[in-house]
């Protein structure tokens, strides 16, 4: 699987609000000395400065697959695009796919899970959202896209820090976490974040959903482990003057077990619980040790769409403990909870 | 018992593969028409090889960058670019530039009529000129996914997202339009101009009967159909997407409805490609593997024409008296076959 993973071309997807610096972080990316050459699909052809060889204009096409789950939906001009592009494989190294501020990420993601030529050839490797540390946290009362890709990202770059105070800063990345305990969270000025931190993630290779993410672990404190100089107890978020919030409508939900799971029970229910509640997860994962299975087992989802995959044996020095993560929209908690215990056998 | 070898399976099929005269491109091909007696391999960037059927090898440039689709009408091929260009290449091997979007937008179909009109598209607007007369256009809702013109009449095919636009350039009157919730990426009408038949997305084909729009449901296929091709007379359409050649019947008024397809070749690959001879019930088919095979669609004997190399089979074609075939694979090994 890893060389097949390796051979298909990565695709970055760049989200974010209308001038939170998405375009400087995509002129940076291309004009860095790094050797590499990307194909960018951008949206509204033309309109905005950038200069690269092979720069596609998308349409943001929206379609429903034909199979009744109206959550279901992929980037039909993305799917076009690719294809396209296979054409040209040889020009370029990776492709990086920006999206308006308006667009919801999940038919994006989608598409990589449902076409089955867009598989083959390429692999989704992020979602990076570029986030206004100055107007994020009005964004977030008023705009429910802005929620969505801060609740679908991946990497989140929170740029023109200097623009606001400690207290603002603290207050934006609050919120942030609240959504979204887990992406990975770079502070800049003028989006000028490492490059190697929003490439070459991994986030949905099911082999990378730990190691990409340390947040995973404590999946429901809201802290950073990348900046610890804010002095508080990273475990004790209350005690550390970091206001914590809980957003109304979007949250994430960690679930976890030490004890093995009933592998015969825990599927049905999951598959049960994506198909019932999917339209309301955007994300989900998950690192999962089963009864009688030697092999750590992996999942991840977009909506409705699950992949999952038997990873590795356990090592002899890893805690066995299954731990998953639920990132969505009005998620019934307390039933998520009570299907969960139900998996594990007393 | 230890030495006990079972008999190796015979090799029972007929082979032709020593009569196959190999034709390098050594780069991805897209499409092969044949201009007269000489094979047009249309490459997936910049260049078209012309082949003679002595095998001599002519490299025509002719985009400069990919070429997206491909369309004949036995005299030229015309071809769309992502250097927002439409070309034409005649039998003489001479390029001419039909169309140039003024902002390079990829030029994603093209079709042919036998009268000369070509139509082509960008992004959600079809684009018609015929032989003489001015240039029009016709905007559909969504993207346009396939165009193919009507046997009769200058009547144009839009496939697009939830169905297909029927249009006439020449006529005031709007646009029909056949409704089918979807993303239609292919179409094709069949030769007695009584169907339309369109690829989609997922895997399966939709079709309509024209005189009533009675739909036709074609699906369970593993993989999507990409490549669809009439049999002799329109009597039947051979599709890809499967492990063997899904063959729907046509011959009757009702079209497939009702009825199984034939399957026919079954390998373990997938059938990438099919090509259905112009005269005699026999297709050619090209798989996953690189197998490409002949088969009768009477009673499904095969004949090898290729063996499996490992490369998917990318392109196959007949000439117009059905006594060449021509073939590629990714990898741009081809091959020449006359009958």
């Amino acid at each position: 699987m890893s060389e097949t993973t390796a051979a298909k071309i990565p695709v970055t997807v760049l989200t974010g609000y209308l001038g939170a610096g998405k375009t400087t972080l995509l002129n940076r990316i291309l004009s860095e000395n790094h050797g590499k050459k990307y194909a960018v699909i951008v949206n509204e052809f033309g309109e905005i400065g950038i200069d690269n060889d092979l720069i596609i204009g998308a349409d943001e096409e929206v379609f429903e697959m034909n199979n009744g789950c109206v959550c279901c939906t992929v980037r039909g001009d993305l799917v076009r695009i690719l294809d396209g592009l296979m054409k040209r494989k040889g020009k370029f190294d990776a492709i990086i796919l920006e999206t308006t501020g308006l667009a919801d990420p999940a038919p994006v993601a989608q598409t990589f899970f449902v076409d089955e030529d867009v598989q083959l050839h390429t692999r989704l490797d992020a979602v990076v959202t570029v986030a206004d540390a100055k107007w994020l946290s009005e964004r977030l009362k008023d705009a429910p896209e802005a929620k969505n890709q801060i609740a679908f990202a991946d990497v989140i770059v929170l740029n023109k820090i200097d623009l606001v105070t400690k207290p603002e800063l603290a207050e934006v990345e609050a919120r942030i976490r609240a959504i979204n305990p887990y992406a990975k969270l770079h502070r800049t000025e003028r989006a000028q974040v490492k490059l190697s931190d929003v490439l070459e993630q991994g986030a949905f290779d099911l082999d990378r959903i730990l190691e990409i993410e340390p947040e995973f672990l404590d999946a429901g404190d809201a802290h950073d482990h990348d900046h610890d100089h804010h002095g508080h107890d990273h475990h004790h978020h209350d005690h550390g003057g970091m206001k914590h919030y809980h957003d109304e409508d979007m949250q994430s939900l960690s679930l976890r077990s030490d004890k093995p799971l009933d592998a015969a029970t825990f599927m049905p229910w999951l598959q049960g619980l994506v198909a019932a509640e999917g339209a309301k997860m955007l994300r989900s994962k998950g690192i999962l040790s089963f009864i009688g299975d030697d092999d750590r087992y992996v999942f991840q989802g977009v909506h409705m769409m699950l992949e999952g995959d038997h990873q590795r044996p356990w090592k002899d020095d890893e805690k066995r403990e299954s731990r998953l993560v639920f990132i969505g929209r009005d998620l019934p908690e307390q039933m998520i909870r009570d299907g969960f215990a139900n998996c594990i056998p007393a | 018992m230890s030495d006990f070898n079972p008999l190796q399976e015979q090799e029972s099929i007929v082979s032709v593969t020593d009569r196959v005269k190999p034709v390098v491109i050594g780069a991805q091909v897209i499409a092969i028409h044949f201009l007269g007696d000489r094979a047009a391999f249309v490459g997936a960037e910049e260049t078209v090889t012309l082949v003679s059927g002595s095998g001599e090898q002519t490299p025509v440039a002719v985009a400069s960058g990919g070429i997206l689709c491909a369309a004949s009408d036995g005299n030229r091929v015309v071809m769309g670019g992502d250097d927002g260009k439409l070309i034409a290449l005649d039998r003489k091997g001479e390029v001419t530039t039909l169309a140039t979007d003024a902002k390079r937008r990829w030029i994603d179909n093209v079709a042919l009529h036998p009268d000369g009109a070509v139509a082509w598209s960008v992004g959600k607007v079809a684009f018609v000129r015929p032989p003489k007369g001015e240039e029009k256009f016709f905007e559909v809702p969504s993207t346009v996914g396939g165009l193919a013109f009507a046997p009769k009449g200058l009547r144009l095919a839009i496939a697009h997202y939830n169905g297909v636009t029927l249009w006439f350039p020449n006529m005031a009157a709007n646009a029909d339009v056949l409704e089918w919730a979807g993303s239609h990426l292919g179409v094709t009408f069949s030769p007695d101009n009584k169907f339309l038949v369109t690829a989609m997305h997922e895997p399966a084909l939709h079709g309509w009967r024209l005189a009533d729009g009675k739909h036709m449901r074609m699906t369970g296929y593993p993989a999507r159909v990409r490549s669809i091709s009439w049999a002799a007379g329109g009597k039947a359409l051979a599709t890809s997407g499967a492990d063997s050649v899904i063959v729907w019947p046509f011959g009757s008024k009702d079209g497939p409805m009702g009825k199984e397809p034939a399957m026919l070749a079954p390998l373990k690959a997938k059938v990438t490609m099919v090509a259905c001879h112009p005269k005699q019930d026999i297709l050619a088919c090209g798989y996953s593997d690189g197998t490409i095979l002949m088969v009768r669609m009477t009673d499904g004997a095969e004949i090898l024409v290729r063996a499996n190399k490992g490369e998917p089979v990318t392109a196959l074609a007949w000439n117009a008296k059905g006594t060449l075939l021509a073939f590629a694979a990714q990898d741009g090994d081809g091959g020449l076959l006359e009958l």
